[in-house]
């Protein structure tokens, strides 16, 4: 579904991502792990063209995307959860909601996505009438999720969910994205947190100082010596 | 004076009526400071050219008021977004202090260039709709519409920016402009779009003080500067804020006037202010961040 190939990406003269090639195909939850300062959320702010990858190709379903502007990557089926979930604090749940249904296909099923969004996180419908920068930090994440699904996403990009969040609560993110996988959903997730993603996701690539060090499935990465001495402390 | 001054009552209701005025005006400035963080000094500037828009229609070419009126709306918003594309854009990273002279320059151009095209003199159309007495109070017709027509263009914007998804659009950007292209807003469109709105409204605002006032060149300095104010009073960028300050500053103008003498509002009313700045220099109604 998506094909990054050898992708360079960085800010003014700063390069911050060297020669990254990566796929998620359809169905698959990926994840994105290493330390902080990566260079992952370069990576999902090159996939979704906030910034310009300076060399190689992205292409989704086929289609090389490389100059399309980033407004419209949306509408190629990509949506993506910022980092620090970035909910319009003064908007309410469900405006938040409606801004996540702004393109003109998602603003034909807005009624049935708002439904769908409210059956998967009830507690946002009961939330609904509320300012969203007055919810706890977990209620935010759903909110923000279920913003990025109301445009029916083929690819869901989620940067850091469970960053910022109390210990009680990663637990409950990481819940929410494996019932978000079941739903059918493609994820490309992008976390510090290794232990807990590898438990949710299929595949997994490692990033150390803008390059992908290693990759594999979740099982082969979690029992991989390199990373088990250099992240898991055991 | 007595206990119950009818005038006194007649100063209250005309301050209202120059209120809801005012607040038309201060809404299309703060919803365009709201969306771009621009400030458009030359904003009453606007409203100026719709006046002389609509005078050049009626007066010399002989068209219908409403034609007029609907000509002068139309023009001004255009100007509105071609202020934006070609004046602000180029400036949008630019310090805030030269966004505001290149904004101020406007003013002086289109001040300039009105006065080559019509002259210094005061021109009007020559329609004076007279007044109505209600329970002994005289009231202006021309006023009585100027408010009724701005407080309902104010309910439409309100409609418009709660109710569509490029209005929710246009509330979200101002609260985080840099995730807006992964909603699939194009933020450009949206600048331009409010930009000609911000016109529109200036347009309206040139329907209602022609009908009140004479045109001239400088009639932009009798509103822009208390138009920036009142933005200010009711903390910029905050549309509520900006209505609900309209109002404060037309009672001290009528009502301060009607008490001491006419000149004497707009020395209390920028006194407020001035005042009000040392008190609380967010505005009444600082924007929440």
């Amino acid at each position: 579904m998506l094909e990054l190939r050898n992708v360079g990406a960085g800010y003014g003269g700063f390069q911050a991502l060297f020669d990254v090639s990566l796929s998620v195909k359809a169905g698959e939850a990926v994840a994105v792990i290493g330390p902080n300062g990566a260079g992952k959320t370069t990576l999902l702010r090159a996939i979704s063209r906030l910034i310009d990858a300076s060399s190689g190709d992205l292409s989704m379903e086929g289609q090389r995307y490389n100059d399309a502007p980033a407004h419209e990557v949306v509408a190629l089926g990509i949506a993506q959860v910022p980092e620090g979930r970035r909910l319009f604090p003064r908007l309410t749940v469900e405006e938040n909601l409606k801004m996540g249904a702004f393109t003109p296909a998602a603003r034909v099923a807005y009624r049935d996505r708002l439904e769908f969004v409210y059956s998967l996180f009830p507690r946002m419908r009961e939330r609904r009438a509320q300012l969203a920068g007055t919810m706890s930090g977990g209620e935010q994440q759903m909110c923000a999720i279920g913003r990025a699904l109301m445009s029916q996403p083929k690819l869901l990009l989620l940067d850091e969910p469970s960053a910022g969040l109390a210990p009680v609560i990663v637990q409950s993110i990481f819940e929410l994205v494996r019932r978000i996988r079941s739903e059918g959903y493609t994820v490309l997730i992008v976390e510090q947190n290794i232990q807990q993603v590898l438990k949710v996701v299929d595949r997994g690539y490692l990033l150390e100082t803008g390059r992908i060090r290693a990759s594999g499935s979740a099982q082969e990465l979690f029992a991989s010596e390199d990373l088990r001495k250099a992240y898991l402390g055991v | 004076m007595e206990l119950f001054d009818i005038f006194l009552l007649e100063a209250v209701i005309n301050g209202l009526l120059l209120g809801g005025l005012l607040a038309l005006l201060a809404l299309g400035l703060n919803l365009i400071f709201g969306v771009i963080d621009v400030v458009w000094i030359s904003y009453a500037e606007l409203m100026m050219v719709g006046m002389y828009a609509i005078f050049w229609m009626y007066t010399e070419q002989g068209a219908s008021l409403p034609l007029a009126f609907a000509f002068g709306i139309a023009l001004v918003a255009i100007l509105g977004a071609a202020m934006h594309q070609f004046i602000v854009r180029p400036v949008l990273s630019a310090e805030p202090i030269n966004q505001l002279l290149v904004t101020g320059g406007v003013l002086f151009f289109l001040q300039a260039a009105a006065t080559v095209a019509f002259g210094v003199e005061f021109r009007n159309i020559g329609i004076r709709l007279g007044g109505v007495s209600v329970a002994d109070v005289n009231l202006s017709i021309a006023r009585l519409i100027a408010f009724t027509v701005a407080l309902a263009a104010i309910v439409a914007t309100y409609l418009f920016l709660n109710r569509t998804y490029t209005g929710t659009a246009i509330r979200a950007i101002s609260q985080d402009r840099a995730i807006m292209p992964l909603m699939g807003v194009n933020a450009g469109k949206v600048y331009l779009l409010t930009s000609a709105m911000g016109g529109a409204l200036a347009g309206i605002a040139a329907c209602l003080l022609v009908l009140q006032y004479d045109v001239h060149p400088a009639i932009g300095l009798s509103f822009g500067p208390i138009t920036f104010l009142i933005c200010v009073l009711g903390g910029l960028g905050n549309l509520v804020g900006g209505f609900i300050a309209a109002f404060i500053f037309a009672q001290f103008i009528s009502v301060g006037g009607y008490i001491f003498k006419i000149e004497w509002g707009y020395v209390m009313a920028f006194g407020f202010f001035i005042v009000m700045m040392f008190i609380k220099p967010e505005g009444l109604f600082a924007k929440r961040r």
